[in-house]
């Protein structure tokens, strides 16, 4: 009973591995072969596994190789999105100083080419008079998106769920939605990005937008893996100071992880606003005003 | 319907016929050719290391690649000015001239696709344009309209060819024999009949009728890449208009430039003539008016009111780091022009070789500050970004690139007049049979 039970978890491991190893097949001769890798000796070793077609197959063990990390969902998932969703973000104005510890997060865990930032903090001042503060702005995922209106191939796209992401295999590098975008969110990749070879030669994901391409662009995509794992989203998570707020419109409920608050409610206390919406492009990013800071907008001046 | 040639029509053929290239024309091949070999390996770095080895940088997306493809475009707009406009208004001393225009059409319109292309940081994914083209990207509108007017325009190149293709193989001329089997693959089957000479008149005149609303499309949808934007600048319902008027004058610009190389390059005094010349710059005089009137309505509105976004863009071209290449614009592109051009002496042709030459060079530097400085001024401020990000000039491929199409474009016109009548020698005697007979 015991070695049955092994033999059996074996079977099945073997049988994703290889099942997915299939997945990643090309008109190559070899499939299982990378170019320039040598054959693996037969160890004699032979492992049952079930075939596509539903028969029993044996293979050799050496033959058997862990296969690139795949995404969670399809493209075709990832383009439509999380029913029932709709996501916003709320920015306190009040809580930011500058720490950019959201947009380290984002580029170390979107794996960004060194230099790039989709997340970016302004110093922001209306008027001469008037007083500056620390802004961060990530993509505003609109509901009237003008740069999904421009795209040529429907590389970018709004889901369901509210959220603009990016086909990076599709993306034919027009950058009309860069000229397009008024709050200059999106990054473009001029050369190739300097990041591990194992997280190049992964499958680009929309939800992960990992990995990067060069001649592609590149923008805030709200972590929609992090949402499907039921997180919140990089920068929400590295901000001390609780600065970010993520939640779903339809269930009326922001969080940063640590407070909890009604959306209606926080936006009508703190007059929460949205950034350039007199444009028309209905953003799903509102902010609450500077006002009783935790911080002077000199203490940020030191990390800029 | 085979009419007899007379003395003068022989004349009119032998004048007109394609030359050899004499040692200038030989120097100045060689010269383009050089300018696109150097074009072609900056693309080769290009396509290799990407985009990097251009200057374009996230603010600056779009550099002097676009500020090209609309160039191109404007000037290819000249076609449909000359041959169409003119034609359907019963003008006939545009005559001689529609030839011209037109291959500079068609050669302006090929290479304005291939800069779009040169501009992309995918090429190799074009395809995609078809496979998953969105209608509601003006960039698909661009990709509709810019095709139908390359065909179009192809054909107005090609119906009036047919009959002098039939000069061509009735000569056998030493210079052009080389080339029989070309033209008798592409116009042996013209015989020259009353049904085809019916048959091709009505073919150019639906042909006229078609391409000016495409050629309106053309660079009004140009125009609509910017001023679908929110960008200060751009954001603008003038833009249409603006750039249409703008491509007609460096349209017309360029007829004069080619106008007077050739007149010298094949001794056409008696084809193009210096009436030809005057009435080519009147029509600059007014084309270029109308231009000076649309950039102001361009600038001196947003700089009435002088809201805030614009106020940065605005005051960056009249007194900024754009002021220089903005006056040389307005006053070497317009303003001088329409001075030289409006005296009886500034319309001869020497005069009128160096105001094209203003023009287009003008129009060339306009396209640039429609272009980048926009790009230069967001709504968000520049913040946290590498110097070279806040600043924009071209790259050395950038330029190797863009001088590199012009010199393709060029080419292009220069091979075709070896190959062909640069003058059409059927209508051109056609239309003196008709004076005469009047």
């Amino acid at each position: 009973m015991e070695t049955g039970n092994t033999s059996r978890k074996e079977f099945l491991a073997a049988l994703v591995t290889t099942g997915l190893a299939m997945a990643g097949c090309t008109s190559k001769k070899n499939p299982f072969l990378v170019a320039g890798e040598e054959v693996p000796k037969a160890t004699g070793e032979m492992v049952k596994l079930l075939s596509v077609d539903g028969e029993i197959i044996e293979v050799d063990r050496s033959f058997l190789k862990p296969v690139p990390e795949l995404p969670a969902v399809t493209n075709t998932e990832a383009r439509m999105g999380i029913p029932g969703k709709k996501f916003v973000m709320v920015i306190d104005l009040s809580r930011c100083k500058n720490l950019k510890k959201c947009e380290n997060a984002c580029n170390h865990m979107h794996h960004l080419h060194s230099g790039l930032s989709w997340l970016k903090v302004y110093p922001m001042q209306q008027g001469e008079h008037t007083a500056p503060y620390w802004q961060p702005t990530t993509c505003m995922h609109c509901d009237h998106p003008p740069c999904v209106k421009v795209c040529p191939v429907d590389a970018t796209f709004k889901r369901q769920d509210g959220i603009v992401l990016i086909d990076a295999d599709r993306c034919v590098g027009c950058r009309f939605c860069m000229a397009a975008c008024p709050y200059s969110i999106r990054v473009f990749n001029w050369e190739k990005p300097d990041i591990d070879e194992a997280i190049c030669e992964q499958t680009y994901s929309c939800e992960t937008s990992v990995p990067q391409k060069k001649g592609t662009v590149g923008k805030c995509d709200f972590c929609p893996d992090m949402i499907r794992k039921q997180e919140l989203p990089h920068c929400v998570q590295a901000c001390p100071n609780g600065t970010f707020f993520f939640g779903d419109l339809n269930e009326d409920t922001v969080t940063n992880g640590a407070e909890t608050f009604r959306f209606s409610e926080l936006i009508k206390d703190k007059a929460g606003y949205q950034l350039m919406e007199d444009l028309g492009t209905k953003p799903s990013v509102y902010f609450l005003p500077p006002v009783n800071r935790n911080f002077p907008f000199e203490k940020g001046l030191e990390n800029d | 319907m085979e009419k007899t040639t007379s003395a003068s029509d022989e004349k009119i053929i032998s004048d007109l016929l394609p030359r050899k290239y004499n040692s200038k024309g030989v120097v100045w091949i060689a010269i383009l050719l050089a300018f696109c070999a150097v074009g072609l390996f900056a693309y080769y770095r290009q396509l290799k290391y990407g985009l990097i080895v251009t200057n374009m940088r996230d603010y600056a997306s779009w550099g002097i690649y676009i500020s090209n493809f609309v160039f191109f475009v404007a000037i290819s707009l000249v076609g449909s000015l000359i041959t169409a406009v003119l034609r359907l208004s019963g003008v006939h001393w545009a005559t001689p001239l529609t030839r011209i225009a037109e291959i500079i059409a068609v050669s302006a319109i090929t290479f304005a696709a291939l800069i779009i292309i040169v501009d992309m940081g995918r090429p190799e994914r074009f395809y995609n344009l078809f496979l998953y083209g969105r209608l509601q990207s003006p960039i698909i509108w661009d990709v509709v309209v810019i095709s139908t007017y390359f065909f179009i325009s192809v054909l107005l190149l090609y119906i009036p060819l047919l009959p002098d293709m039939k000069i061509l193989l009735a000569r056998k001329d030493k210079d052009t024999k080389r080339f029989t089997k070309l033209y008798k693959f592409l116009g042996s089957f013209w015989i020259g009949n009353h049904i085809q000479e019916l048959l091709s008149k009505k073919a150019i005149n639906i042909l006229c009728v078609a391409i000016v609303p495409v050629a309106f499309s053309i660079h009004t949808v140009t125009s609509w890449l910017f001023a679908t934007t929110f960008r200060p600048g751009w954001d603008s319902t003038n833009f249409g208009a603006y750039f249409i008027s703008g491509a007609f004058l460096v349209g017309a610009g360029g007829v004069v430039i080619a106008m007077y190389v050739f007149r010298k390059q094949y001794d056409l005094e008696k084809y193009i003539t210096d009436d030809h010349f005057d009435k080519m710059g009147r029509i600059l005089v007014m084309l270029a008016l109308l231009y000076l009137y649309f950039n102001v309505n361009e600038y001196l509105i947003p700089f009435f009111k002088m809201k805030k976004p614009e106020e940065a863009h605005l005051m960056g071209l009249f007194r900024g780091e754009f002021a220089p290449v903005f006056w040389s614009a307005i006053f070497g592109g317009m303003i001088i022009p329409i001075f030289v051009l409006v005296f009886k002496k500034g319309r001869k042709p020497l005069p009128m070789f160096i105001v094209g030459i203003m023009v287009v060079v003008g129009a060339w530097l306009k396209r640039y500050l429609i272009v980048t400085p926009t790009l230069l001024h967001p709504f968000l401020p520049m913040h946290n970004v590498p110097a070279a990000y806040t600043h924009y000039f071209p790259s050395w491929e950038e330029w190797a690139i863009a001088f590199g199409s012009l010199a393709g474009a060029l080419l292009v016109i220069t091979i075709f007049t070896r190959i062909f009548p640069i003058l059409p020698i059927h209508e051109i005697i056609t239309e003196r049979h008709e004076h005469d007979s009047k």
